[in-house]
């Protein structure tokens, strides 16, 4: 019963948010004091629908690629084999980490052109650190017991990785890409200084024009796009962490 | 039959076990004691090569197991431990199906074999089958722990402090249904414990370990008559000799003829316990019953004290 208000919250700004992006003149009149007179009030540039749709696939992209990346390596520096390969695999995520990604799509430009490729490059390095972090914790703080009688009921390397420690590990690792995702969609917005199509060309134009209400709308639609898709996120975590009893 | 020969375990320039031989006969239970780093456990542990040997040799049924990859000859042999280790993201007929999926068995097979075992643990499959391992209480879970391990019927089974973290009641209970167990499928059953009460109410044979050697294997009644070193009789402690000597027996060895008034004692009872409910009631003798509720005849205080006396 707790769970029924929080809920219906979030479906109800999920409608809002689809009816925003399929009929956004219905919201005209909630916009127009944020603009000069004669200004418009809604994004008249191109389809606000197929930039959400394309800003959701550059972050899903990058995170994908993250994801695999990161979890790839804790993997790695998690086996005996690659134990050595922890300290350079921890010096890159966090390289990808603390270069600010304005800088990397500076950088990239000239190497790849503008478009949606520096953008995600951005993306993917940024999302590295805590995926990787995340997966290494959930990896290494297996409980020894369990890593024990996977070893003693004859399971080889790769059964013990695949039917214990990565569905243990799982609900750890989801968080860290929940992080991912989240900082992804906030970030995915400056690509559109190179011309990447995302929501950030709504926020780009609205400042170019002095229009708050562009401003407005097109960071509200990625808040409300994180919110939801970080509590997605956490409602699966919880799922599978209730049902490996580690509530 | 398991033949350790020579076996001896380094970690840099520590010896854990050193040059230990000994030979486990088939469908006997033998247990290892010993104070912590002994190296009980790591002796253990070597059978299934959870470690591995720094030299000498162990085989089964006279098969080196330096021959056998290491995973393949752990599906062979059971193995249980403390606090269960269940995998906790699988149900408990997943976990005991665990084994038997490793190799390959058919489903109807595998289902079948979990029904037996988890109705042979007095737990009913329809109910607990589908239950996560958290569902379950610390009895419970240690049950599935050890019907896991003997699901592919395998003939030897390694144990290593399995009832340590239980409470005494459920200790007791968990020991009688590992004897019964054992002679259901006469598995060799080796397991490491630092309880002697329990050593000695379970084992054939005892192994007592101190740093890294064996400094006794015998069994039971021979350890109490004859410790081989000052350390042995420590651990067995002196003022517990004839309280361990009537352990090892049932009351069904020291059934004498006749009858007597009270509550009767089962067969299968040890005989410490008897001399327990002896003192307790007052009596000279309690009639002892079959496990089909006949009477058997009578076990007598003094016949208690005749066999608890030190053997000559």
């Amino acid at each position: 019963m707790k769970r029924v208000l929080p809920n219906l919250l979030r479906l109800a700004v999920l409608i809002i948010l689809i009816l925003f992006l399929l009929q956004p003149y219905l919201f005209e009149p909630l916009l127009k004091p944020l603009v000069q007179a004669n200004a418009p009030a809604i994004y008249n540039q191109g389809s606000l629908l197929s930039l959400t749709l394309s800003h959701l696939t550059t972050v899903f992209i990058a995170t994908f690629a993250a994801t695999i990346v990161a979890v790839g390596l804790a993997i790695l520096v998690t086996r005996p084999i690659g134990a050595e390969f922890l300290p350079l695999s921890r010096s890159l995520v966090n390289i990808g980490q603390t270069f600010p990604p304005v800088a990397v799509l500076a950088l990239a430009v000239p190497a790849v052109g503008f478009g949606e490729k520096p953008t995600l490059i951005a993306l993917f390095l940024y999302g590295l650190l805590p995926i990787f972090e995340n997966s290494m914790t959930g990896l290494s703080t297996l409980p020894p017991a369990i890593v024990e009688a996977a070893r003693g009921t004859g399971m080889t390397a790769w059964q013990r990785l695949t039917k214990v420690e990565l569905p243990l590990a799982l609900p750890i690792i989801l968080a860290g890409i929940r992080l991912s995702v989240t900082i992804s969609l906030a970030t995915a917005t400056i690509g559109s200084t190179v011309a990447a199509k995302t929501l950030g060309e709504v926020i780009i134009a609205g400042l170019q024009s002095n229009n708050l209400a562009f401003v407005l709308q097109g960071g509200l639609v990625v808040a409300v796009l994180a919110v939801l898709i970080y509590d997605a996120f956490s409602a699966v975590e919880r799922m599978l962490s209730r049902r490996a009893g580690r509530v | 039959m398991i033949e350790i020969e020579t076996i001896t375990k380094r970690y840099a320039d520590t010896t854990v076990v050193d040059n230990v031989s000994m030979t486990i006969a088939p469908r006997t239970i033998t247990v290892i004691v010993g104070t912590s780093g002994s190296g009980k456990t790591t002796l253990m542990r070597m059978i299934n090569r959870l470690v591995e040997p720094t030299s000498g040799t162990i085989r089964i049924d006279g098969e080196d197991t330096r021959g056998i990859p290491g995973h393949e000859l752990r599906r062979r042999i059971g193995y249980a431990i403390q606090g269960h280790g269940l995998f906790p993201h699988r149900t408990v007929a997943e976990n005991i199906a665990t084994v038997p999926g490793l190799l390959g068995w058919d489903k109807s097979r595998i289902e079948a074999k979990v029904k037996e075992l988890l109705s042979l643990f007095q737990l009913d499959p329809a109910a607990f089958g589908p239950r996560y391992p958290h569902e379950l209480s610390g009895g419970q879970q240690q049950r599935v722990g050890v019907a896991r391990a003997l699901a592919a019927e395998p003939n030897i089974l390694l144990m290593d402090e399995p009832f340590g973290a239980l409470d005494p009641v459920i200790r007791a209970k968990a020991q009688e249904d590992l004897l019964a167990i054992q002679k259901h499928f006469g598995t060799t059953i080796v397991l490491v414990t630092h309880d002697m009460e329990e050593a000695f109410h379970l084992a054939d044979r005892i192994a007592v370990m101190d740093k890294g050697k064996i400094v006794q294997y015998a069994a039971p009644e021979d350890m109490l008559v004859n410790p081989a070193t000052d350390f042995v009789e420590t651990l067995i402690g002196a003022g517990e000799r004839p309280f361990r000597l009537l352990s090892i027996g049932t009351v069904g060895d020291a059934t004498e003829a006749g009858i007597a008034e009270g509550e009767p004692l089962a067969a299968a009872t040890s005989q410490r316990d008897a001399l327990s409910a002896l003192l307790w009631s007052g009596r000279e003798a309690l009639p002892v019953i079959g496990a089909d509720g006949a009477p058997l005849g009578r076990v007598t205080l003094a016949g208690l004290t005749r066999r608890a006396a030190r053997p000559q």
